[in-house]
Formats: structure tokens, sequence, C-alpha cells
């Protein structure tokens, strides 16, 4: 088992996924420089949260051109799990690897907070250590997080069973309520909240444990 | 090769809150303007492109406005062709 965290210029959450990961569930997990295009070897790929490039233009959008992303598109064809945290499910959506789009929360504040979330659903590889319904916090930390996709798109997610988490107390506009979401097969999974930043006992709160241990199964 | 001048107006979409654009229209009223009903924001983009002709600068530009300058789920884009400068010569 070997994890790759994606490194952007601006990307500022990658060694925080690398405590989580092999610091608190010992499994090895490197860095992968945004210009790389070999993922060989590696089971899952993480795309951290952060300021790619700057978020300049719109967040993720210059971030989807790397060399690298190229090479996640035919990871994820061939079943390769990929989790996207926070500046990292902008980019997915921006890469069209998940559906929909991210844009500023309603209210304008970047918000630093604890959130509520109900699992929506198990179905991702990502999830399938939760039960549906199961109540969990998670640390979010987003000035641009309030999701946003077409009637049609969302009833598709629902058909599909896609939408993995939602908040319990909307901080931001979501359309829906959606924190996090799949796409159709389930092995890519983009979030808003930071499960990382919840696996450590030492901070309070290992709720996002459950989330990355199921790279341990 | 020609150059060409152009600018590409990016919005959000009339079915996407713009809440900065919400946030403006309440100072407008602080400044003692009333009467604003809307206002939304959005991003002019200014660029030169050397082209066969302008047809040519227009195919690249859309391709450019579609897959990088706006993202199509929540904004739209229109183009409009600045003065046209000189041939180059090559």
């Amino acid at each position: 088992m070997n994890i790759g965290i994606i490194v952007f210029p601006g990307s500022n959450c990658d060694r925080d996924v690398r405590w989580a990961t092999e610091g608190c569930l010992g499994v090895p997990t490197s860095f992968l420089w945004h210009e790389t295009t070999d993922l060989d070897g590696y089971d899952a790929i993480v795309i951290p949260g952060g300021f790619s490039y700057g978020d300049y233009l719109r967040c993720g959008a210059i971030a989807r051109f790397a060399p690298v992303l190229n090479s996640l598109i035919s990871f994820v064809d061939k079943g390769g799990k990929v989790l996207g945290i926070c500046n990292g499910f902008q980019i997915l959506t921006e890469l069209g690897l998940l559906q929909g789009a991210l844009t500023k929360n309603k209210n304008l504040h970047f918000i630093c907070d604890t959130a509520n979330l109900s699992i929506e659903s198990t179905k991702s590889s990502w999830m399938n250590n939760y039960k549906k319904h199961d109540s969990i916090s998670l640390p979010i930390a987003h000035g641009e997080g309030r999701y946003q996709c077409s009637p049609d798109t969302l009833k598709k997610l629902q058909d599909d069973d896609s939408v993995a988490l939602r908040y319990s107390d909307n901080p931001n506009g979501s359309i829906y309520d959606i924190a996090g979401i799949t796409n159709k097969n389930g092995n890519v999974l983009g979030m808003m909240p930071h499960p990382e930043r919840a696996c450590d006992e030492a901070l309070g709160n290992i709720d996002g444990k459950l989330i990355l241990s199921t790279l341990l199964s | 090769m020609s150059s060409f001048k152009a600018r590409v107006f990016v919005h959000l979409r009339p079915s996407v809150l713009d809440p900065a654009g919400e946030a403006t229209r309440s100072a407008t009223k602080r400044l003692g303007i009333d009467g604003v009903t809307q206002l939304r924001i959005g991003k002019a983009i200014e660029l030169e492109i050397e082209a066969a002709n302008k047809d040519d600068a227009r195919s690249k530009i859309e391709l450019m406005s579609d897959r990088l300058l706006a993202n199509p789920v929540i904004e739209d884009w229109t183009l409009e062709f600045k003065d046209e400068q000189k041939a180059l010569k090559n």
C-alpha cells in the first residue's frame, strides 16, 4: 500500500495529509510534484488543500492543466482511489473528474470552523467504513466552498448515490447542503471538510480517520 | 500572421448567486445612490493573439474561453475584438 500526495505550488495541506496517513495510520506516503507523470505503484492519490497556483483565475483552474493530472485521469480509469480535499475538490471539478463547481461562500467569509456532517452515501470506497446517516464533525477552512450544479446534475448525483457528505447546518450556501461528492464508480471522492485534520487524538477529533483508514483495508 | 486584440468578459450565469455583487450593491446605498436594483461582478480578460486571420483568432479564443477562462458550469462569457493591429511581417 502506497499513497501519493500531489503537491502544487501553493498547496499547504500536503504535510498535514502525510502526517495523517503515514504518522497516524502508518501507510507509506510520498509527495508527488505536479510536473511528474508517473503514478505507477500508488494505490491511492490525495490532492490536498491549499491555494494551487495562487487560485488565480478560479480555484483549481490553472492546476487542472498540470502534467500529473493527465496521468491521474488514467489512474482513475483503472480504478485507482483518489481523494480531493478542499482545493483538491475544486481541482477535481475543474478537471471534470467530478461534476459541478465550487464558488464563493454565500456570506463571503472565509469560514474556519468545525462542521457537523451527515454521511449520505457509503458507496464510495473511501466511505465504506461508515454507515449511512452517521454523524461526524470535521474541520472546514475555505472561502470558496459553495457547491453549485444544475438541477439535472443534482438529480444525476442523487440517482447515482454520489452525494457522499452533507452539512447538517449549511455554512456556505452549497446546493442540497453538499459537502462532498463522488464520481459514478465511487473511487473518486471530493470534499470540502478536512479529514486529515481530524486523525490525531492530540487534536481532539479523530472523525476523519475512518475515511483515510479505508486505505488499510 | 496578424495580431488581434480582444476582450473576453466572463460573468456568473444568471442562476448563480453573486454574493460579492450583492455586497457591492449594498455599498451603493451607503454612498447615497438609491435605485440600484441589480449589480453583478464579472471578469474582463484582455489579450493579444497572433493568428492567420480573424476567424482563426476567434476559434482559438473561443476554445480558451470554454476550457480555461470560464467554467461553463457556473459562468458564461462574451468575446469582443478591439482595434485590429497592423499585419506583422514574417
